[in-house]
């Protein structure tokens, strides 16, 4: 199989772009579709200040190089999420990729800082991990870019992960989400902006970038997430896919193009108006934010081990099935995903 | 050849020579949601792998949150 370009021996082919691509085009592929949507959508300048949420995963790792490769003044912000050896293999393949490109990494530790976990949350509130999670993560985001002078909040959100989304959110006719669903959130009453630069991007692609570029990220899957529905909607997104290539990037930049302007207005009207968390300062349409009242009530209570409360919702998920976890979780762990908020 | 399988890892042999699309096929996988890694590089589509190589399958699909 020879390069699209250069009639090199290829080393990928991208059957969506009917191309196929040696290492040098496949990475200068990567670099001009991030180019191009950092572009198209009005993402941020070379002046400004990015903040990168780094998970140690391939699509944060890829886009933090990427942005350093294009120029901009990106920095990174990694939180450690007390899920037992998962967060240590991520929080070291991090620590090591910023300091071997000499970039600068922002560290939070929730069970130092902040006094819990994720298995401990999950099991205090009797939620899925991805609920307080996806909560904890925007709160943090939110909060160190405010506080750190950034003008941008950059995520890894690849095509696969925006357009198993907009599946979600099609199939329960999610419409206040559909109105929100976008590359770019803009800065609202305290909350930064954020982008995703990675929406051109498959992650088949942003994988094959860091296998490329030599980037050692973690390939195990969150011990959390195993079998959510968020995993679902992508497997059957590929199933069509292999099918019938470039139905992701149809599905989702069409939605973009020609549906999702009419349901802004229905997500407009269900924005609330925010004041400050009096007890931390950020913005929120609750007296005390949700993040302060997830502190509260998890904080100091006895640590429970990933493997504890993994075997519990294999449990429940065997008991329960896995279509039928809690709606409001499902709801975060969506929110998560696509970086959107959700408000108390 | 040596057939290196991800979460959890695993290994398998299998005969060569043998294409990658055709070594997927054969595995039941979705070759959207792999990509097939030799040594320091990947390996296309149409490449024929051999008795001697060692590859592995890695997954690429993630939970979403980053």
């Amino acid at each position: 199989m020879k390069c699209t370009v250069c009639r090199g021996e290829a080393v990928i082919d991208l059957r969506r772009h009917n191309a196929n691509f040696c290492r040098e085009h496949f990475l200068r592929f990567c670099r001009d579709q991030v180019a191009k949507a950092i572009a198209e959508h009005r993402m941020f300048g070379p002046d400004d200040r990015v903040l990168v949420a780094v998970s140690g995963g391939k699509d944060s790792l890829a886009l933090w190089d990427l942005l350093v490769e294009l120029g901009y003044r990106a920095e990174g912000l990694y939180i450690d999420l007390g899920i037992g050896s998962y967060s240590e293999a991520s929080t070291a393949t991090s620590v090591a990729f910023a300091e071997s490109r000499g970039l600068t990494l922002h560290r939070v530790d929730l069970r130092e800082e902040h006094g819990y976990d994720i298995p401990t949350a999950a099991a205090v509130t009797r939620r899925v991990p991805c609920s307080s999670c996806g909560l904890s993560k925007r709160h943090l985001f939110d909060e160190v870019a405010r506080t750190g002078g950034f003008d941008v909040v950059a995520t890894g959100h690849n095509l696969d992960d925006e357009a198993a989304v907009l599946l979600g959110n099609v199939l329960h006719w999610q419409t206040e989400y559909l109105g929100r669903q976008a590359p770019v959130l803009e800065e609202r009453d305290g909350f930064p902006k954020k982008v995703k630069p990675l929406v051109r991007l498959s992650e088949r692609e942003t994988a094959a970038y860091c296998v490329l570029r030599g980037i050692d990220y973690i390939v195990e899957e969150c011990p959390m997430a195993a079998g959510n529905r968020h995993l679902r909607y992508k497997e059957a997104l590929n199933a069509l896919e292999a099918a019938s290539p470039g139905t992701k990037h149809a599905f989702y930049f069409e939605f973009l193009d020609k549906a999702a302007d009419r349901f802004r207005p229905e997500a407009r009207a269900s924005q609330e108006e925010l004041r400050p968390c009096t007890s931390c300062g950020a913005p929120t349409t609750a007296e005390v934010c949700a993040f302060c009242r997830l502190v509260e009530r998890v904080r100091g209570a006895e640590p429970v081990p990933v493997e504890v409360l993994g075997s519990k919702g294999r449990r429940r998920r065997r008991r329960n099935g896995a279509a039928r976890d809690g709606a409001a979780a499902e709801a975060g762990a969506t929110a998560a995903a696509a970086g959107e908020r959700v408000r108390p | 050849m040596r057939v290196v399988l991800r979460n959890p890892r695993r290994e398998l042999e299998v005969a060569g020579p043998i294409s990658v699309t055709k070594l997927l096929r054969q595995l039941d996988l979705n070759r959207e949601s792999v990509l097939v890694v030799r040594g320091d590089t990947l390996v296309a589509g149409d490449a024929v792998l051999s008795d001697d190589d060692t590859v592995e399958i890695r997954p690429v699909i993630s939970g979403g949150a980053s």
